[in-house]
């Protein structure tokens, strides 16, 4: 009774969405006030039904139910609780629902915050999302029914959730990804909306603003959460593969990046109008490009679900769909929303592009990338694989190219500046960065290398330009704790999310070039040093968990005979699937991890085992944390709150003068 | 120069220079970084070079894993159920690798047709086959018992 129960929401979530597509948008054209006033109703209840639907299917996994397809396909009698809850997303049709979830959740937080704005601008923007919404409400209906049963061969217990999956890093990571991923719709429908009502000024790119900086912080949240599962969960301490997958949802990222940013100059001075819409339609296309990607089977990786090229399809038609008429939108509108406010080659505005081009430049690589080896596979030109050296050889000097302007462009002036008083500002503090610089290229345990020298400089040159901009908004404004009032969230976020950067080019650099790994055999009564440690290998012992059994291996770590850390490495089978899997142990900190993972019984009581000495990887995932809280927190900005009570009808251009 | 003019100047050229940047960049990196896939007959055959880094895909032969008694040197056998090529590789194998099973090899064919892999790619689900493998191995059979997702 519960999944069809689940069923009928679902169908009847897909009513409301059509309804919510069509109907405001309608109104809209026909300045039919009655028509627009439904859109906030209807998008609460989409997001009420498809909740709803939600709520069946997780007491469908809680319950056992394996006549449910899914449930009996990814979970079973064994599984404790909370990763019952979570195999629902452990797979394609789940996952789908939890899309549709989340993109209805964002719906209704729009219909929510936006009663500051004009009633048209909300009706269009519902609209879209509805009209997003029917499409992939038709897909999980059409194509991957979550609710479909097993009758009447009903399996006594489920297959198990992939044991990979079982883990409390991917009970939030496939959330979070998604509420990024889902989220760029926002910033998206803004983008259409705009188009639609040809009207793309400052007060446009306010609204949007704050609604992008959150999609683009939790997307930043959810690839470093997947990075950081991939580091211990796949066992062997890589922290970014280049998988395509990981591409797709980075590509987003990429040019949601340049989206912040040239948002930025859009709500501040008026220009670069139709590029950020250009940018909003390009990181939701290149969203679903990525939805695409991982749903249609097409890829090798983890996140690849069993294929059906008959789902494949379907989402690619409805990429071309939307990519097709939101371009054709954007040429015939677009040329009408070209902006006339000018600005000098040097200033903030030009660093600003410079941070656009790059990035966007950046994304295209990528997806170069990973699409060539489908291109040349569909047009039977041979089976390829790009591996991490290509991306590594495009991306990293993208990266190089960028960061030094990072600096330069929150100090420099809008509008019109001189490099002349950069270069008083700069030089002096950039004298310091690079002896620090140089003398760090010689502390690695390897000897002297150049590029953890660079990693400093670069690091060291954003953080210098984020302390200098700290101090000169301090200035004057008194003492004591009373003048950190004077700072933004605007300005605490960026700020943050800047140093995040530079964290995350610190420890990718160190933890790449001063990485120590060693594959060996290891007995009983074995030690082995590096990096400075001594790993033993005290004794061997069995473990029995709630669904699998486990060989574990004690090992002594320890420094200049002092007993650091007991690390206990796992090689699990789990029952259900009979399936084994590598559960690293890590001894973790701030400045290094040590980890330990175990390969298999090599005879005689000996295994295959893998030491790793990682300096600075913690940075990596720190500093993308600071990345995401940055930019979620910049929501939090006076100027965003005042446009729920004001119904600004702010002039283009001249706005952000003032502030 | 009027400035509106003086910007799309600007524009302009930072978007060749950049561009042409970033296709030199894709070009030098593509040229040295891809791999073409190759199933166990079509390396046999002499198709595959061997001055270059393939990858090779297919089944793990049953009974062909041999393992070294004081090191991680493995040796296996893949094959297409037409022709098989060893595999030599030192290191640690992942976890769904098995005998009878899907795998991927990446690595530079020596002189006598074995591989010395760099990499061996194990599938991540027990009921997942890498599509590279699945095309090689269709409308194929032979001796080794298939697994059920084919």
């Amino acid at each position: 009774m519960i999944p069809e129960l689940g069923h009928v929401a679902l169908i009847i979530a897909f009513m409301l969405a059509s309804g919510l597509a069509v109907l405001p948008m309608w109104g809209s054209a026909r300045r039919d006030v009655a028509m627009m006033n439904l859109a906030p109703t209807l998008a609460v209840g989409v997001m009420l039904f498809v909740a709803l639907a939600f709520a069946f299917l997780a007491t469908s996994f809680l319950q056992d139910d394996f006549t449910v397809a899914v449930v009996a396909a990814n979970s079973n009698s064994l599984l404790p609780p909370i990763f019952k809850f979570s195999a629902l997303w452990g797979n394609h049709e789940g996952s789908l629902l939890l899309w549709v979830l989340i993109l209805s959740g964002w719906m209704t937080a729009v219909a929510f915050f936006s009663r500051g704005l004009p009633l048209v601008m909300v009706a269009r923007v519902l609209s879209v999302m509805g009209m997003i919404a029917v499409g992939f409400l038709a897909f999980s209906l059409l194509t991957s029914n979550p609710f479909e049963r097993l009758l009447p061969t009903t399996p006594l217990d489920g297959n198990d959730l992939n044991p990979l999956l079982q883990d409390p890093g991917l009970i939030i990571h496939p959330p979070l990804l998604y509420m990024g991923y889902v989220g760029l719709s926002v910033p998206f429908a803004f983008a259409i909306a705009a188009l639609i009502g040809g009207r793309l000024d400052a007060s446009w790119a306010r609204w949007s603003r704050p609604w992008t900086n959150v999609a683009w912080g939790f997307l930043s949240l959810g690839i470093m959460l997947g990075s950081w599962w991939a580091y211990y969960e796949l066992g062997w301490g890589g922290w970014w593969f280049w998988d395509p997958v990981e591409n797709a949802s980075f590509m987003p990222w990429l040019m949601g990046t340049a989206l912040v940013h040239s948002l930025a100059v859009t709500e501040k001075r008026g220009v670069f109008r139709s590029w950020t819409v250009l940018l909003a339609i390009f990181a939701f296309s290149l969203s679903l490009l990525g939805t695409f990607l991982v749903r249609s089977g097409v890829l090798t990786s983890v996140h690849a679900f069993a294929s059906d090229p008959e789902r494949g399809l379907f989402i690619l038609i409805f990429l071309a769909l939307v990519v097709g008429a939101s371009l054709l939108l954007y040429a015939l509108r677009a040329p009408a929303v070209a902006s006339r406010v000018s600005y000098g080659p040097v200033s903030r505005e030009s660093l600003l592009m410079i941070n656009n081009l790059v990035f966007t430049v950046a994304a295209t690589v990528v997806l170069l990338g990973t699409l060539f080896p489908l291109v040349m596979d569909a047009f039977s030109l041979g089976k390829y694989s790009v591996g991490p050296p290509y991306f590594n050889a495009v991306f990293v000097p993208l990266m190089a190219l960028v960061t030094p302007f990072m600096t330069v462009a929150p100090l420099s002036r809008w509008r019109e500046d001189s490099a002349a008083r950069w270069l008083h500002e700069l030089v002096v503090p950039a004298i310091g960065v690079g002896v620090i610089a140089a003398a760090s290229s010689f502390m690695g345990q390897q000897g002297f290398n150049i590029w953890i020298g660079l990693a400093v400089l670069l690091a060291g040159w954003v953080s210098l330009g984020v302390v200098k901009d700290f101090l000169r908004r301090v200035k004057g404004k008194g003492q004591g704790p009373f003048r950190w009032r004077a700072l933004s969230p605007s300005f605490i976020g960026m700020s943050l999310a800047h140093l995040g950067f530079a964290a995350v080019v610190l420890g990718a650099v160190v933890v790449t070039q001063e990485n120590q790994e060693r594959d060996l055999r290891m007995a009983v009564g074995d030690s082995e040093e590096l990096g400075g440690y001594r790993f033993e290998l005290k004794r061997l012992g069995q473990l029995a968990g709630p669904n699998y059994v486990a060989e574990q291996a004690v090992f002594e770590v320890s420094r200049a005979g002092e007993l650091l850390a007991v690390l206990v490495p796992e090689k699990r089978r789990y029952l259900a699937s009979g399936q084994v899997m590598t559960e690293a142990a890590i001894d973790a900190s701030l400045w290094r991890d040590l980890y330990i993972a175990l390969g298999e019984p090599i005879g005689e009581g000996a295994w295959a085992v893998r030491l790793q000495y990682k300096p600075l990887v913690r940075w990596l995932w720190l500093g993308a944390l600071m990345i995401g809280l940055g930019a979620i927190v910049t929501v939090f900005d006076r100027r965003y709150r005042a446009q729920a009570q004001t119904r600004s009808m702010i002039e283009h251009g001249v706005v952000g003068l003032a502030s | 120069m009027h400035p509106a003019r003086k910007q799309r100047l600007m524009l302009v050229s930072l978007v060749v220079v950049l561009s042409s940047a970033a296709i030199g960049l894709v070009a030098f990196a593509l040229r040295d970084n891809i791999n073409l896939f190759y199933p166990p007959a079509d390396v046999v055959a002499g198709k595959a070079p061997i001055d270059r880094s393939i990858r090779l895909g297919g089944m793990v032969v049953e009974g062909s894993i041999e393992r070294s008694d004081t090191d991680l040197d493995t040796t296996f056998w893949v094959t297409d159920y037409e022709a098989s090529v060893a595999v030599r590789y030192s290191g640690i194998l992942p976890d769904l690798f098995a005998e009878g099973e899907g795998v991927v090899v990446e690595g530079m064919l020596d002189k006598g047709g074995a591989l010395n892999a760099t990499q061996v790619l194990a599938k991540h689900d027990e009921n997942y086959m890498p599509p590279e493998v699945a095309a090689a191995l269709e409308g194929k059979s032979g001796p080794v018992q298939t697994p059920q997702s084919l």
